[in-house]
């Protein structure tokens, strides 16, 4: 029924004059809103400025940030200097600023412009650019218009600005999650090494070894993304020293199919699944367990299975973790939830089948590809 | 000859092809030797991998066919088939590996920046994979009928079954041991049955089947062997249209490029790609071997049935049970071919009509199971439509309409920083097209002489440099104003993984 009411719409006509007045101003508005949502740069206005001044309908337009000219339109306008100068006096007051002819004379023939509107920006209650208009005829609405585009932008950069903090913080929880190799590891495994110092020092020599690799690999500084072999690699250390710790307590299945070995992942994807797997699942229990990693090739995609046959959790409790309700000690699972679907969009979140008693199975989908993403 | 035979090695190919596929899952370690287990697929495995999926019914029986009953100038198509790899050796291989891409409109997208351009290699994908895998059909149909003697369609819906079956069980994987034990059966099942060929050849007195005197339907030896007489009026303009298909189109083939995702880096997938030369190589020597004996011991067969001159050739010269053993490995090889090639293709198309099609209304699994059901049905229903085209003439267009759109999009989006994404996307609209109008032209219709017909039997030599001549110039007018990205792009495209650098 829809389809068939939005076909005879298009027949009679797209609505009245004031109905498509206001599509077409919400679709310039559109048109604008991409570069606006990348922040406040000169390239950012340089491809959304032409759009704002269509909205306004000025013959010239200018946006500053609080010291210089980011871009005017049409590009070569030569009311930037003036522009810049109301720019400063609205920074100053920290509200709409109107000049006339007397603070605006152009001396270019041919030129109308005599009069100014200059609105401030504000990104979180702190003004950061102002939007300029410039026009041959003052009047009353003009005043508005350029009031509400600006507080339009100001919502754009708003929601910019919201972007990148998400971002950093994503990237403060890697870091957060790199520094977190927990004190417990470090004590129990350094408490095992030593335990075969005089025993079986090759073994302990081994092991130091590896907890030194392991070490530089979680420490690492640069780079978001690493190789799935990388990540295998630190995972078989991580393990091996959780062996030494555990005995035949612990015993370790991977399949792992070579050809998925070059994917791309984010870094520490997967090493904070296996440790929650050891700690959660296995740990408490007396006669230990199995944990299987396996990671299969699937066309575009490859699916590592994380899996212990430990004392599960209840899934409900899972759930609480991964939408961030719950906080408990398994601080892995809901990061690595959250990277894997800031990188690669929602339908590449984690999947934990669990329950009480049942061991816990976790399911990883990474994509062979996926834009932007390159260790 | 017994058919029992025939049918046995069938199944014996599809069952061991189902074997290892399962087996190769199933295949665990322990932590001790997890080391093995976290290093990449090697060049050796991968080029045998590569050379495995890439041997195709059209090499396996084809080109001995072709030169039974044309002679010389067929061996342009192994030999292309082959230096086709030196193309992507010298100018994709290493890049292609680097840009992280696994599938070519993967590449077209990271290149790019564009999601039109990644749904129009999207589509090409699947139309060169469906022209691809008609003539697979249509040959595995003659091939079946001549060892089990029911009808060609019959064969051909058998194959398109198995191969059906075969990736369905399989999932989605394609698993490297499987491809590199169909190389070597491929090679074994030619080598084993030649050995012994050539050696009854010897003792009858070894005559030379290029001899002067030696005429078969109306062609003497010499003009058999001379590599440029080619049919049809314009040998020359066809020889080279067919080489440029065929060198510029492997790296265009969707089952090919994905193999190079494997490699550990862009070193690995030159060292790879020079050992799949070799491995071809050995391999293309053979059937040309075939065609040639069966000059001596098949006249008969050039007329009406040249396809079946490597299947025929065992019961010809050494006859019995010794015979329809030969015969029965080398309907192995035969089948292994249609087999690993079919497979490969369908997977590619299936992988792309799942991702961008099927899955917006079916979850993972059932997507990519409607989408294999749907790539396979599409070239048989296409197979039986058709006219009786010859299996090689079908494989050289697919190959021509890969060169004319994915090699320019490749080798310039890799060595030109001024590849834009409305050039690409216009040249490879016109190159498809053209190559496209050849298609169904040849498909529909039989056209016998002059110039109009060798055009359109060997359309590369004309749609490469048009759609290269679009690109570039649609390119040059639509430059982009910034280009950080696409010189970022190219930095990481060309430097080796072991030189520190900022790749972000």
């Amino acid at each position: 029924m829809a389809v068939r009411w939005r076909r005879t719409s298009k027949w009679r006509g797209l609505g009245s004059e004031a109905d498509r007045a206001t599509f077409a101003t919400l679709h310039t508005a559109s048109l604008a809103s991409p570069a606006l949502r990348e922040g406040l740069s000169s390239a950012t206005v340089a491809r959304s400025l032409k759009h704002l001044r269509a909205l306004l309908g000025t013959p010239a337009a200018a946006i500053t940030d609080t010291t210089t000219l980011l871009g005017c339109d049409p590009p070569d306008d030569h009311h930037g200097d003036d522009a810049l100068r109301l720019a400063l006096q609205a920074v100053a007051a920290q509200k709409t600023v109107v000049a006339g002819p007397e603070e605006l004379r152009c001396a270019v023939a041919g030129c109308g412009v005599r009069h100014a509107v200059a609105s401030p920006l504000v990104i979180d209650e702190r003004v950061a650019g102002v939007l300029v208009a410039l026009t041959d005829r003052p009047s009353a609405s003009l005043l508005r218009a350029n009031d509400e585009v600006a507080a339009w932008v100001s919502t754009q950069l708003d929601l910019a600005e919201l972007d990148a903090s998400r971002h950093r913080l994503v990237q403060a929880e890697v870091r957060a999650l790199r520094a977190q190799i927990s004190p417990h590891f470090i004590y129990n495994s350094l408490g095992a090494i030593a335990s075969f110092v005089r025993t079986d020092p090759d073994r302990a020599r081994e092991l130091l070894l590896e907890f030194a690799d392991f070490t530089r690999y979680s420490f690492r500084k640069h780079g978001e993304f690493t190789t799935l072999a990388e990540e295998l690699r630190s995972i078989e250390r991580y393990l091996l020293l959780e062996q030494a710790r555990f005995g035949t307590r612990l015993q370790v299945v991977l399949r792992i199919a070579p050809e998925v070995l070059a994917v791309q992942v984010p870094y520490l994807c997967l090493q904070p699944l296996v440790e929650n797997a050891v700690r959660h699942g296995l740990e408490s229990t007396v006669s230990g367990g199995t944990i299987t990693v396996e990671a299969r090739d699937a066309d575009q995609e490859c699916v590592v299975t994380i899996e212990d046959d430990g004392v599960g959790a209840d899934p409900a409790r899972i759930r609480a973790v991964l939408e961030g309700t719950h906080s408990s000690d398994s601080v892995g699972l809901a990061n690595v939830d959250e990277r894997l679907r800031n990188t690669f969009g929602d339908e590449y979140g984690l999947v934990v089948e669990t329950a009480t008693g049942a061991g816990t199975q976790v399911i990883v989908r990474i994509p062979k590809f996926a834009p932007g993403v390159q260790a | 000859m017994n058919i029992g035979y025939g049918i046995g090695a069938v199944v014996v190919v599809s069952v061991a092809t189902l074997t290892i596929g399962t087996w190769g899952l199933r295949f665990s370690r322990t932590t001790s030797d997890f080391f093995v287990a976290s290093r990449s697929v090697r060049p050796g495995l991968n080029a045998g991998a590569i050379s495995g999926e890439y041997l195709s019914g059209a090499s396996f029986l084809g080109v001995g066919a072709l030169v039974l009953a044309f002679g010389g100038e067929m061996l342009w198509y192994p030999v292309g088939w082959t230096a086709g790899y030196l193309v992507l050796l010298v100018f994709v291989a290493a890049p292609l590996r680097r840009s992280g891409a696994y599938t070519l409109p993967d590449f077209a997208e990271a290149r790019l920046a564009s999601q039109r351009v990644r749904s129009l290699s999207s589509v090409l994908v699947v139309v060169i994979g469906w022209l691809y895998l008609l003539p697979q059909f249509q040959g595995a149909g003659t091939a079946l009928r001549t060892v089990t003697g029911m009808s060609p369609w019959g064969g051909s819906l058998v194959v398109a079954a198995v191969v059906l079956a075969n990736v369905l069980a399989g999932g989605m994987r394609s698993i490297t041991f499987v491809q590199v034990f169909q190389y070597w059966l491929k090679l074994t099942a030619l080598l084993v049955p030649l050995a012994f060929l050539v050696i009854v050849w010897l003792s009858d007195g070894g005559r030379s089947p290029a001899a002067a005197d030696l005429v078969v339907d109306g062609l003497n030896g010499t003009d058999w062997a001379n590599p440029l007489a080619i049919a049809g009026d314009h040998p020359l303009y066809t020889t080279y249209s067919l080489m440029l298909a065929t060198f510029a189109g492997t790296m265009g083939l969707p089952h090919v490029v994905v193999r190079y995702y494997t490699n550990r880096d862009g070193r690995a997938a030159r060292k790879t790609t020079l050992i799949v030369l070799v491995l071809l190589g050995l391999f293309y020597v053979l059937p040309p071997v075939y065609g040639a004996l069966g000059r001596l011991y098949a006249p008969d067969l050039v007329g009406s049935g040249a396809d079946n001159v490597v299947l025929e050739l065992p019961q010809r010269m050494i006859g019995g049970v010794g015979g329809d053993l030969l015969t029965a490995l080398l309907t192995a090889g035969a089948f292994a071919a249609f087999l690993a090639t079919s497979s490969g293709l369908t997977i590619a198309v299936a992988g792309v009509l799942s991702q961008d099609v099927t899955s917006r209304r079916l979850d993972g699994v059932a997507a990519f199971r409607v989408a294999a059901v749907i790539a396979v049905l599409v070239p048989l229903a296409a197979s039986f439509a058709a006219r009786d085209v010859a299996v090689a003439t079908v494989v050289g267009l697919a190959f021509a309409m890969a060169a004319a759109t994915f090699a320019p999009l490749l080798v310039l989006g890799i060595w030109w920083r001024g590849l834009t994404a409305a050039g690409a996307a216009s040249g490879m609209l016109v190159g498809g097209a053209l190559t496209g109008f050849a298609v169904v032209d040849n498909l529909v219709s039989d056209r016998d002489a002059g110039w109009w017909a060798s055009l359109i039997a060997q359309p590369a030599a004309w749609a490469v440099p048009t759609s290269v001549a679009v690109m570039v110039l649609v390119s040059r007018f639509t430059r982009p104003p910034s280009s950080s990205h696409v010189n970022r792009f190219l930095v990481r495209l060309h430097t080796p993984e072991g030189v520190a650098l900022d790749r972000t």
